[in-house]
């Protein structure tokens, strides 16, 4: 008999507003939490806008110890993977920790730290040659950011598989994806993954910077991102976390846990094409969700509401929409898509984890997100993609998508299960 | 022997696919190729010196296994050269040695049944590095338009995949040095999955001023001097371990499709198995035995014919390997062995160096020393190959990694069986 994959519990840390129940308030009411970047003086970028979370380590139960060890996106990490436990109302206590593993998406991994501690390092940029005098004693965890893996899995007692998977802007599906694999096999019953990316600083944001792929329409910050718009001019940094707990099916109907969604499908695939470009006709994306929708033994025309990766670039919008076409054929007209990334921004390895949560929550609830800021649709984007309001629509599956540099592209099927809905 | 076979979703049950080696490529301190490095290897050549390259001259670590002599410019165009980190061009470099022998090219694969999955730990530090500075000294306009995908973990898998029109399912892993054989594991998984070849291991290069010093400073690196003292595990003498750079790719196919392409196997992935270990301060004991176990039962043997060790080189996690080997074996039944004193412990890249190393092990029947460790308590229980190669008869290798923080990987190999 094979084994299925189930969401239990999940934790999220969004801009906008800590915890599961703001973020889905926010998303629903289609506001948007993108807005002039307040972590550091963005006044030399391109780019000045990002969607941030107002984070704060003593309210979040973080530790002075646990502050001074753990990067800041390993701190989300760890609430998000504490909340999710929470919600799921599993007993950790009872689980043999060898059948617990651990897996955290992450894009840039500890860039915030790094760059702190080159600063410290180089004294500000300064010189080249650097001593070891001003060296932090968790450097290491900063230059390999499995760290935030390791932290996650100490946070819940796991000694199964714990890693990191870092697929750039896709993490956070794969991340997930990974773990359902590793349940289905039968190597773990239960899985705290997700994914966590706290990319706000200078040096990501030159990044960006550098090839033009952030908007800089820096004057409307909270109308900066506008996935499908025909104004759309590049996406919006943000930060961000989503930490689910998943069980495999029986271990969850076993102990009567209230259930999400069956991860019912997942496949990844690579374009082979350019580390920053789309093929424009959308012919991977297209494959991994015929893949996942194989896997899910579902049709095209099944998906009730497909969360897009949307996020806001010229290319992408255009390559992910020849996507849908592709792969949904006539369905890719009817079905309501839309970009949360209009909302809460694009938080690299996180945002495909905060996408499942809103895809998790969409199914549970009968809504359907919204893309916020899209007024006048680009003609090359001619599929319904749900502007500026929430729709209520009973689902029964929903598809997640996400497109990133090195060529990923990624897609994941939810359904509704037979066990105790939320 | 028959195939197992497993259901899979709803359907009916299918052969599981088999997947077997069809090529491999490595980099490392010993050598610019894989049999240069075996070579290196099997004579237990010293491969660690005095870092040079950049000035460490601020370093406490003196010495550390560095590539020497790769010219990035003679296997890579311009137009790569420009927007790669070292550890990428190594990587690069690496994977189309690899894919050569595996005669990918003209194969008739479909390009979708082809992926990449590699583990890097550090990033792409010296590019990286030097974008920091402009950034910090220069002001963002100066920031190359590379930064963003030269950086991040997933610039290795991302650039085969694109050199070699790779358009499978792709992945990267981060589990500082057990990664590399987790994404070995991941790679036979993604084969099992549908997929017919996958580039598989990993890659780790951090020598620059900035990166040097962040790779070293967890304490557990040796500040000796002299290159044969400075890195010996299990030595009653064991003083830290060495860093290195490079690493290593194994091609790995569905046997079926090896099979109809008329290339021929080197080995297989038989098993493996991840673990992690209880927090500090636990009375939970370490995870390794269990990993080990674990893959042992996943490749369904009970015993193998050597060890290559992970290897820490200080003695408290060597107890702990040593006894978990001594445990799952019994004392000194398994020859074991540890060739990366030779060339330092090279992150990500270190398993799939390893796996490498133990498939030529087997090819020629002889288990390569562990160089510099002379005194090995007899307390570990453990049979170290030290001195001179062991030759003997090699079916089955076992494979360990360990990550710092508590990751446990532990990877099992199988000769070449005769094809029926």
């Amino acid at each position: 008999m094979s084994r299925r994959v189930v969401i239990t519990g999940i934790g999220v840390r969004a801009p906008g507003g800590p915890g599961t129940k703001a973020f889905w308030e926010m998303l629903t009411a289609g506001r948007t939490a993108t807005r002039r970047i307040s972590l550091f003086d963005p006044a030399n970028h391109r780019s000045q806008v990002a969607g941030e979370c107002d984070f704060v380590p003593a309210f979040e139960g973080i530790s002075p110890r646990h502050r001074r060890r753990l990067d800041r996106a390993a701190q989300f990490a760890v609430v998000c993977a504490r909340e999710a436990v929470a919600d799921s109302g599993l007993d950790l206590d009872l689980l043999d920790p060898g059948r617990v593993g651990v897996s955290v998406g992450s894009a840039v991994g500890a860039a915030t730290s790094l760059e702190q501690e080159y600063l410290v390092l180089s004294d500000s940029g300064r010189h080249w040659v650097m001593s070891e005098d001003h060296l932090s004693p968790h450097m290491f965890d900063y230059l390999v950011p499995a760290a935030m893996a390791r932290e996650v899995a100490w946070e819940v007692g796991a000694e199964g598989p714990v890693t990191m998977v870092s697929t750039g802007c896709t993490s956070g599906i794969d991340s997930v994806g990974y773990a359902v694999e590793l349940v289905r096999e039968g190597a773990v019953t239960t899985m705290i993954a997700g994914g966590s990316d706290t990319p706000v600083t200078p040096i990501v944001v030159a990044c960006f910077d550098a090839i033009k792929a952030t908007t800089p329409r820096n004057d409307e910050p909270e109308r900066a991102s506008r996935p499908f718009d025909a104004s759309r001019n590049g996406f919006v940094l943000a930060e961000g976390a989503a930490m689910f707990v998943l069980e495999e099916y029986e271990h969850a109907r076993r102990r009567g846990a209230q259930v999400y969604a069956e991860i019912s499908g997942y496949a990844t695939r690579c374009n082979a094409y350019h580390m920053t470009g789309l093929r424009k006709d959308g012919a991977e994306m297209a494959e991994a969700i015929d893949a996942a929708l194989d896997e899910a033994r579902l049709d095209g025309a099944d998906v009730g509401y497909v969360n897009a990766h949307g996020s806001g670039t010229k290319q992408n919008d255009r390559h992910e929409t020849a996507a849908f076409k592709r792969s949904l054929g006539r369905h890719a007209y009817r079905v309501p898509v839309s970009s949360i990334k209009s909302m809460v921004g694009h938080s690299l390895g996180a945002i495909g984890s905060i996408e499942i949560a809103a895809s998790a929550l969409a199914l549970t609830h009968g809504v359907v997100p919204p893309t916020a800021n899209l007024h006048v649709p680009d003609p090359e984007c001619d599929l319904d993609y749900v502007p500026l309001e929430a729709r209520d629509l009973y689902l029964d599956a929903v598809l997640t998508v996400g497109s990133g540099f090195g060529g990923f592209q990624s897609a994941m099927v939810l359904r509704r299960t037979d066990l105790a809905a939320r | 022997m028959s195939a197992p076979t497993v259901a899979r979703g709803a359907a009916a049950s299918y052969t599981r696919p088999h997947p077997v080696v069809v090529g491999m490529g490595a980099i490392t301190p010993s050598g610019l190729d894989v049999e240069r490095h075996w070579q290196a290897v099997l004579n237990g050549r010293t491969s660690v010196g005095s870092v040079s390259g950049f000035d460490a001259s601020a370093c406490s670590v003196r010495l550390a296994g560095q590539v020497r002599g790769f010219e990035p410019e003679r296997h890579l165009p311009d137009r790569l050269l420009a927007q790669t980190d070292r550890v990428t061009r190594l990587a690069l470099a690496t994977a189309a040695a690899a894919l050569d022998q595996a005669r990918l090219d003209g194969s008739g694969l479909s390009d979708l049944d082809l992926g990449v999955v590699l583990s890097n730990g550090q990033g792409g530090s010296e590019f990286t590095h030097r974008e920091f500075r402009k950034l910090w000294s220069q002001g963002p306009k100066l920031v190359s338009v590379y930064e963003s995908f030269a950086w991040f973990y997933a610039a290795n898998t991302g650039q085969i995949s694109i050199r070699h029109g790779m358009r499978g399912p792709c992945g990267v892993l981060v589990a500082e040095q057990a990664g590399g054989l987790d994404a070995l594991g991941q790679g036979r998984r993604s084969i099992r999955r549908g997929a017919r070849l996958i580039v598989g291991g990993g890659f780790d290069s951090a020598f620059d001023p900035w990166g040097f010093i962040a790779q070293n400073s967890h304490g557990r690196v040796s500040r000796e001097s002299d290159p044969r003292l400075a890195y010996r595990p299990f030595d009653r003498d064991a003083g830290g371990h060495l860093p290195g750079e490079g690493g290593a790719v194994l091609v790995m196919e569905d046997a079926g499709s090896a099979r109809d392409r008329d290339v021929p196997p080197l080995g297989e992935i038989a098993g493996h198995a991840a673990t992690f270990d209880p927090p500090p301060g636990s009375d939970r004991p370490p995870a390794l035995r269990r990993a080990i176990k674990l893959a042992l039962a996943d490749a369904g043997v009970t015993t193998v014919d050597v060890v290559f060790a992970d290897a820490a080189g200080l003695p408290g996690p060597d107890r702990v390997e040593a006894d978990a080997l001594a445990a799952v074996f019994g004392p000194r039944r398994v020859p074991v062995t540890a060739p990366k004193a030779g060339f330092g412990r090279l992150g990500a890249g270190g398993g799939p160096v390893d796996a490498v190393t133990a498939l030529l092990a087997m090819r020629d029947s002889v288990i390569p020393p562990t160089p510099h460790t002379a005194d090995v308590p007899d307390g570990y229980g453990i049979d170290l190959v030290t001195g001179a190669p062991r030759e003997t008869r090699i079916g089955t290798a076992l494979v360990l990694a360990r990550g710092h923080g508590g990751f446990n990987s532990a990877l099992v190999l199988r000769g070449p069986r005769p094809t029926n």
